[in-house]
């Protein structure tokens, strides 16, 4: 790991009317570190990730991002092309509902290889090659190259999601909540796949989750959040076998033991 | 004619002519950027040219010569209707040669004959939006243009590669006008493509019911989108025409019986028919005898 962060977040807030989605976030986001922010339904979690992912305004605060060529940019003060060039390039995102980060009527191949037209390959061969070398990272067989989306299965669908986003080798990955809506033998496999290439790629990612055994098997860190504060922050062994918080004691003593 | 005849001239009163006049020397300043402009309803349903008629009102004078093809014929329903809709209206002449012709309005093709410095096509657009396909939003696909985000249009040909082994994709073909934006250049089939390339005549393309003018003025780079690996190649056809014995012409096939025969001929009927005229035949010609008939 590097010693100058990667995001710097800077009292960030936002807010809906008088309603609070999130309010006073500061962290910081070293490269190849994984952040979980969790909390219950309506916590700000997912606001707070938009903020962050610039899909969302923040009422108030910044957001810094050490871009490749090493200088700090304020992310609400690029422009709309270096944003969208920024999103396509050095980020990715996950949606919970692959359907929402696919392009369902184009084969899993140019999904794939959207992104590398966008910034401009225009080599058919090279293109499917490296579509290919995805997706036999994600386990899908080489021969669904040609099959749109919605022949695949959920897991399918969300491994192919992850390899879109991965293809252009992105610094930063968001994720919100990756595995929800997953039977749990996919969802263990889907975990164990993301561990590899975060580890593999030397991805930092912030991982939305309100799932604390995602929280503990992908994070390094994380952050509890309830009505739009951040009521706890530590490594992520430390708070779920030590919560200090009264409501991440309560958090984690609600997860069921099967 | 006097000043006064010119007045409200060719069906559009002065105010529309001027809006859309507007609209379309904004076309020219930007080559290939789609100008909103304010459509009016035509006496023709929507699909039929009521674009290219507004354009073509706005820019005819009387002393043009005006020509009108569809699927690059003169004698078709459309073509013979819009073309004696001016004749009506604006008391223009018309003839059914292109190098006659100052205007040609167009729908589906561009004649075969090269045009010339002066002359201004008109082309009848249905969907001006190549983007549209792909993205459906309107917001989303101006976002695109402007940011020049064009990935998606290959991921269309991807697509056609993955799927077909060769780009499929036959008419509508998208281009690129001068380096920058990303066009449609109308149900042409991509067979003429490289004829709007450096083109000396105006081009220009109305868009009735979806409301947007855009043009390629005249020597203006345009080039169809590609692979490096998969080129951008235009169709062959095996044999000349059966009329003109012409190669390298865009054919129609035409069915001759109810027992599969058919003949390949040209879709430019001017073309051909000039052809014809200085001599040159086909294995299906006429002779004069039975033509006499």
């Amino acid at each position: 790991m590097s010693d100058t962060p990667l995001l710097k977040v800077n009292a960030v807030s936002k807010f809906y009317g008088s309603r609070i989605g999130c309010q006073n976030v500061s962290f910081e986001l070293w490269p190849g570190e994984v952040l979980a922010i969790v909390g219950e339904s309506g916590s700000g979690k997912t606001t707070l990730l938009n903020c962050l992912a610039t899909r969302l305004a923040p009422s108030a605060g910044s957001v810094e991002y050490r871009m490749r060529e090493g200088q700090f940019r304020d992310l609400y003060r690029l422009s709309e092309a270096e944003r969208r060039l920024l999103m396509r390039t050095d980020w990715g995102f996950v949606h919970q509902n692959p359907a929402d980060g696919l392009r369902m009527t184009v084969s899993a191949g140019a999904n794939v290889g959207e992104r590398l037209m966008a910034v401009g390959d225009r080599h058919y061969g090279r293109i499917r090659s490296t579509a290919t070398d995805w997706l036999g990272r994600v386990e899908i067989a080489a021969d669904r190259i040609d099959d749109e989306p919605r022949a695949f299965s959920g897991g399918m669908r969300q491994r192919l999601q992850i390899a879109r986003n991965l293809v252009t080798n992105p610094r930063l990955i968001f994720m919100d909540e990756p595995t929800g809506g997953l039977d749990v033998s996919v969802q263990a496999r889907l975990l164990d796949l993301l561990r590899g290439l975060v580890s593999d790629l030397g991805l930092a990612a912030i991982v939305v989750t309100h799932d604390l055994a995602v929280a503990r098997l992908l994070s390094h860190r994380m952050m509890v959040m309830k009505d739009g504060h951040i009521v706890e922050t530590g490594l992520t062994d430390r708070v779920l076998d030590d919560p200090q918080a009264p409501y991440t004691q309560l958090l984690v003593s609600s997860i069921l033991q099967v | 004619m006097t000043e006064l005849a010119t007045y409200n001239f060719a069906y559009l009163d002065e105010q529309t002519k001027r809006m859309i006049r507007r609209a379309i020397l904004k076309a020219i300043a930007i080559p290939g950027y789609q100008v909103p402009f304010a459509s009016r309803e035509m006496p023709m349903p929507y699909g039929w040219g009521t674009g290219g008629v507004q354009v073509t009102a706005a820019v005819i004078g009387p002393d043009d010569r005006l020509k009108v093809i569809d699927q690059g014929a003169d004698d078709t329903t459309n073509a013979v209707s819009i073309r004696a809709f001016f004749q009506k209206t604006a008391n223009v002449r018309v003839t059914t040669s292109t190098t006659e012709a100052t205007i040609i309005q167009t729908r589906h093709r561009i004649p075969e004959t090269p045009l010339t410095a002066g002359q201004i096509l008109v082309y009848q657009v249905p969907i001006p939006e190549p983007l549209r396909f792909l993205e459906p939003r309107e917001t989303e696909t101006r976002k695109m243009h402007a940011l020049e985000e064009y990935g998606l249009m290959h991921v269309k040909l991807y697509e056609d590669i993955a799927r077909h082994g060769h780009i499929a994709t036959t008419y509508a073909y998208p281009v690129k006008v001068e380096g920058r934006y990303v066009m449609d250049p109308s149900p042409t089939p991509k067979f003429d493509n490289p004829k709007m390339h450096r083109s000396p005549a105006l081009q220009l393309f109305g868009a009735g019911r979806e409301k947007r003018i855009y043009a390629v003025p005249p020597y203006t780079e345009v080039v169809s989108l590609d692979f490096e690996d998969h080129p951008f190649e235009i169709q062959s056809f095996s044999e000349p025409c059966a009329l003109c014995g012409a190669r390298g012409t865009y054919l129609d096939e035409v069915i001759l019986d109810d027992k599969g025969g058919s003949m390949f001929v040209c879709s430019d009927t001017d073309f051909c028919e000039d052809r014809q005229a200085h001599g040159h035949c086909g294995h299906l010609s006429a002779n004069p005898a039975e033509a006499a008939e």
